[in-house]
């Protein structure tokens, strides 16, 4: 599936997402709490946040217990890998030509 | 759509989470200075004050129990010291520090620590008392270079520096505390001097 600019502009718009997706390009999997504690925002704003970027298929969710207490870790897909990188040659490109 | 500015400012958050989120960055140079300082201190007292002077590897010391408190004593303020830094250096980078990525650095440091913190008791069980220095200095150095994955590379050279200390020192047991004092001591504050004036001003 090709990706094109506009779709990327989108998905990684908002600072909080490219965030989330810098966190988990140089982690394996990252829980909820340490993406909030890693990004300084509320609960609500990292969910919402989170939930986009699942959509797009560019996170995945592993839910397990640990001590009998929930526990939720995400990691990059590789699509979401692919996704990232691309964005970051996009912005390479754009800054490049305005120079 | 974003202009060159934005841009600009959302690389510099990419590389600043990259960072964060994957190395331990708050630890300052005082937390090394201090440790070196206690280090120096307690190697000074089992020296000049208790004659503890291992020359051989089978060295037998009367008052151990007194050296256990002394290294145990040096042992807490660096650590008090290292903590209480890294707290003070979080919370002016407004981070936590007792994160995923210290949690990450300090499970890479404790398995050399363990391995060689057992070993120890059993050498003093042995009165090999002229090993403890140098394979302190050699387990350090591991815990040190596999700690330095998950903070400032400095750290894995300044590991590179107790190994080849440890390894001299097993070479040259009649030096006795000298190289330990070396290591724990000087290199630990020339560390800390290194690390502020490089990261601090």
């Amino acid at each position: 599936m090709k990706i094109s600019f506009d779709d990327l502009h989108k998905a990684f718009e908002s600072r909080v997402r490219l965030g989330i997706m810098s966190a988990l390009a140089v982690n394996d999997a990252l829980d909820f709490t340490a993406l909030k504690e890693f990004l300084n925002v509320t609960d609500g704003n990292l969910a919402t946040h989170i939930k986009k970027l699942e959509k797009e298929d560019f996170v995945e969710v592993q839910k397990s217990f640990i001590d009998n207490k929930p526990n939720t870790r995400y990691s990059m897909t590789p699509e979401g890998r692919k996704a990232f990188n691309d964005y970051l040659n996009v912005m390479e490109q754009i800054i490049n030509t305005q120079k | 759509m974003k202009d060159q500015q934005d841009y600009i400012q959302d690389i510099a958050e990419i590389r600043s989470m990259m960072e964060r989120s994957s190395k331990f960055l708050s630890l300052s140079g005082w937390a090394g200075i201090i440790a070196g300082m206690a280090a120096l201190a307690g190697a000074g007292i089992a020296h000049f004050a208790m004659e503890f002077r291992p020359d051989e590897i089978l060295y037998p010391y009367p008052d151990l129990t007194t050296l256990i408190w002394l290294s145990l004593g040096v042992l807490v303020v660096a650590l008090v010291g290292a903590i209480f830094d890294s707290y003070r250096k979080a919370g002016k980078r407004d981070e936590k520090a007792w994160n995923p990525t210290s949690r990450k650095m300090l499970s890479s440091m404790s398995v050399p620590l363990f391995a060689g913190g057992f070993l120890i008791v059993i050498l003093i069980s042995r009165s090999l008392l002229g090993l403890i220095a140098p394979l302190t200095l050699l387990f350090y150095g591991l815990s040190l270079f596999n700690a330095g994955f998950y903070t400032v590379k400095e750290v894995r050279i300044m590991g590179l520096f107790q190994m080849l200390l440890g390894l001299l020192n097993l070479t040259y047991i009649e030096f006795g505390l000298l190289f330990w004092a070396l290591g724990f001591g000087l290199v630990h504050i020339l560390y800390g001097i290194f690390m502020h004036l490089r990261y601090e001003r």
